[in-house]
């Protein structure tokens, strides 16, 4: 049954096509299963699971979307945070934020346990979208639109860090979004930022 | 070219390994030195690179200023990734073809050629990335624009590289031809001839990615498609790595054999685990696409898995056959007290051994377990671009192919070059501290990442940012262990070049290895060749037998790998965890 004691290194002689120890079978078997078990988790957290990175994608001309960012920002302008707008979109709204060298434009505010479409494009270069403190990634391709339904399920004042390399002043390229909980009190801990209630809503 | 060519090999060029008696073609031998000596200075600058970078990114010292930390980044990636193991490969992969199989290489003039092709395209890269003509990184997604002989070298050496891994499959094909050996190829050539087809898919692609954007950067074509180029780069960058998964199992089998007298426990099961990584490995571009809009969840679910994870599947087994195969070598040769007495009185001091030992080890326990985790299309939400990504990669590629090569360098030295590995004491803790360094960095950042610090970042303190960003204090802590980690695995590296480069150029010339003596400077497993007793058949029948149950004759690695799984769950499931308590996404 077995073949002739050897190592990797020696040719083999004769047919080496024989059946496996039963601690091989098993292992084998064992690790089989597992790579199901890691497979089916996929699809079973599309189903079940609420975080997904499926979205609704599509391409989309990078001036195109800019243009409707900025008519984003200036529809729902509740204020400015150092030159930025700050964009109060109405729950259930799509929500447009683009990245370019080295700026997320705008500030977002949302309010919290709303859904929103969250549509992310890049203007210039690649950008990689990361929610701090969450740790929420997704990659910002220039010509795609990347919308991803999003429903802040915690308020405070986040920071997007952008995590892909697009030039030099790479690491200056930091973001904000706001999320105002249910009693619509304004969770902004910037003194820089200056929010004036009751804007363009 | 029949039995005349073989009976003229015992003529001048040629030469008999006192060791393993194989024959061996000095044309071929001066192939593998010179590939192995560019893979040094290769990994010499990969090295000083990484310095530099573990002590910006410990933001405590942050020693480069932004501009030179990106293009020392982008160095560091081109150097370890592209030229240190791809020559370290080629070198493999004419040691396989030829010394393992008593064959003389393919058209050697040509492989001359090549390596100078290769060597231009890499000076070419050098040149552009030194000089700030290239500062795009490593995967240079465009529109990020570099300058075109940036491209048109990285496309001179893969077209290099792409030839001599054809010139392998010819020199098998001869071998085979020429009767050179009897029965089937050995399992380790088998290894390298998948890490040659894997290659072939890999250069493929990267002349499909990297033509056009040469032309784009020459201004013939107008635009590169970012997403595009970023499926087609990874299925370069990634499939790359899997080069180095296939060659570096292969050397693992080598290793076992040299050092401890391993054993191929069933080379049906050990085959179809290389095929596994043939047929579906080169999927793996998608770990890198799953948080991108260009694709849709089916796509992203079936790739990232190769298939239903029949590479993981592939991994775990050689995962199981290769401290099985050590540990049945070493019951075989008397070694078979207890469940682990074959590992307490394994060559520990055999540089050549430990560094297998740590390579399996890391590379199972660390690099699987995080890799298969993160690359999970939902939790990939989590570490997309965190330092969790280095994280993870450091320890497949450097704690697993990099130590795994280094410690075959330690049989290659008396073997190959046939002098004496010099700085004999340093050489049998140099796994160790490169390892341990490693280990250090690679907790530092997959913990720093869980935090969400991000990668090829120079300033996580953003003094010069629209925003504060403050991160837990408790990330100062892991950036530390990025910087010492980083300090401890780049001085273990350059004790690993010191002791190569003395030994190829100084070292004391190696003629003959006495039996039985232990010698300072040539590893144990050549003065004390593993060999197996002329009755280990019988005895390995026994060990077998059905009476011993179905633990069989590998009863520790069952427990080892029991463990690994373990460990593996617990890791898996509570990433998932964390991400349920993110947001509502999708």
């Amino acid at each position: 049954m077995l073949t002739k004691v050897h190592t990797g290194l020696d040719p083999v002689q004769g047919v080496w096509w024989k059946p496996a120890h039963k601690a091989e079978v098993i292992w084998v078997s064992v690790a089989f299963a597992w790579c199901i078990v890691l497979f089916a988790m996929m699809p079973l957290w599309h189903w079940k699971g609420g975080q997904n990175p499926a979205g609704v994608r599509s391409r989309v001309e990078p001036k195109a979307f800019y243009a409707r960012t900025t008519e984003f920002a200036k529809q729902y302008q509740v204020g400015t945070d150092g030159g930025v707008p700050i964009a109060a979109p109405p729950p259930g709204a799509d929500v447009y934020l683009v990245a370019m060298s080295f700026q997320w434009y705008p500030v977002l505010q949302l309010e919290q346990g709303k859904e929103y479409m969250l549509h992310l494009s890049a203007l210039d270069v690649n950008h990689g979208f990361s929610l701090y403190p969450l740790n929420v990634n997704f990659a910002v391709v220039p010509g795609f639109d990347y919308a991803l339904r999003v429903t802040p399920t915690s308020s405070g004042d986040f920071r997007i860090i952008c995590n892909e390399f697009c030039g030099i002043g790479h690491h200056t390229m930091v973001g904000r979004v706001i999320v105002v909980d249910s009693t619509g009190a304004a969770v902004a801990d910037n003194p820089d930022a200056t929010i004036e209630h009751g804007g363009a809503l | 070219m029949t039995a005349a060519t073989v009976e003229g090999t015992g003529a001048p060029g040629w030469r008999t390994c006192p060791v393993t008696a194989r024959r061996i073609d000095a044309r071929a031998e001066r192939l593998i030195r010179v590939n192995a000596v560019a893979a040094v200075v290769a990994l010499l600058i990969g090295a000083v690179a990484a310095l530099l970078l573990a002590l910006t990114r410990w933001q405590v010292v942050h020693l480069l200023p932004a501009e030179w930390y990106y293009r020392i980044l982008g160095v560091h990636g081109m150097n370890m990734l592209i030229f240190f193991i791809i020559f370290f490969e080629m070198a493999v992969l004419w040691f396989a073809g030829t010394v393992l199989l008593n064959a003389r290489p393919a058209a050697p003039r040509y492989a001359w050629f090549n390596f100078g092709m290769m060597l231009i395209g890499a000076l070419m890269v050098e040149a552009m990335q030194w000089s700030g003509k290239a500062d795009v990184l490593y995967t240079s997604y465009p529109p990020l624009k570099a300058h075109p002989l940036f491209y048109l070298g990285i496309i001179l050496f893969a077209v290099g590289a792409l030839s001599v891994v054809g010139q392998f499959f010819a020199t098998l094909t001869i071998a085979r031809r020429e009767r050179t050996y009897t029965g089937s190829m050995p399992l380790v050539v088998y290894g390298a001839m998948t890490a040659a087809i894997i290659a072939v898919i890999t250069l493929l692609h990267g002349a499909m990615v990297y033509i056009p954007t040469f032309l784009w950067s020459v201004g013939l074509i107008d635009s590169v498609n970012p997403q595009m180029y970023r499926l087609l780069w990874w299925a370069l960058g990634h499939s790359a790595q899997q080069i180095n998964v296939a060659a570096m199992v292969a050397i693992w089998y080598m290793l076992g054999a040299l050092t401890v007298g391993a054993v191929v426990l069933n080379e049906k099961v050990s085959r179809w685990a290389f095929v596994l990584y043939i047929l579906f490995i080169s999927m793996a571009s998608a770990h890198h696409l799953l948080v991108d809009p260009g694709f849709g969840p089916a796509w992203k679910i079936v790739n990232t898995s190769y298939f239903m994870y029949m590479a993981v599947l592939a991994s775990m087994i050689h995962g199981f056959t290769v401290p099985a195969g050590i540990e049945l070598g070493m019951r075989l040769r008397g070694f078979t007290k207890g469940l682990f007495g074959w590992l307490r009185k394994a060559p520990w001091g055999d540089p050549g051994f430990s560094s297998l030992v740590l390579s399996v080890v890391v590379f199972g326990f660390f690099g699987g377990i995080t890799g298969v985790t993160i690359g999970t299309e939902q939790i990939n939400i989590i570490a997309h671009n965190t330092l969790r990504i280095p994280g993870h990669f450091h320890a497949t590629v450097v704690s697993g192919t990099a130590v795994a090569f280094m410690g075959a360098t330690y049989y290659l030295l008396p073997l190959i070059f046939r002098r004496k590995v010099s700085f004999w004491g340093l050489a049998k803790i140099q796994p160790y501290m490169f390892a341990g360094g490693l280990l250090l960095l690679e907790f530092g950042m997959t913990f720093a990442g869980s935090f969400g610090v991000p990668r090829r970042h120079w300033d996580i303190s953003f003094t010069q940012a629209a925003h504060d960003v403050p991160f837990s204090p408790v990330v100062d802590l892991f950036m530390a262990m990025v910087g010492i980690g980083g300090i401890i695995a780049a001085t273990g590296a350059f004790a690993f070049i010191l002791i190569a480069v003395t030994s190829v150029f100084f070292g004391e010339r190696v003629t003959e290895f006495p039996r039985g003596k232990a010698i300072a400077g040539i590893p144990q497993g050549l003065t004390n060749p593993p060999v197996h007793a002329a009755n280990a058949d019988a005895v390995n029948a026994e060990l077998h037998a059905p009476a011993r149950g179905w633990a069989g004759p590998t009863p520790g690695t069952l427990v080892l790998v029991a463990v690994f799984f373990l460990a593996f769950m617990l890791y898996y499931f509570t990433n998932w965890k964390l991400l349920s308590f993110l947001w509502k996404i999708g």
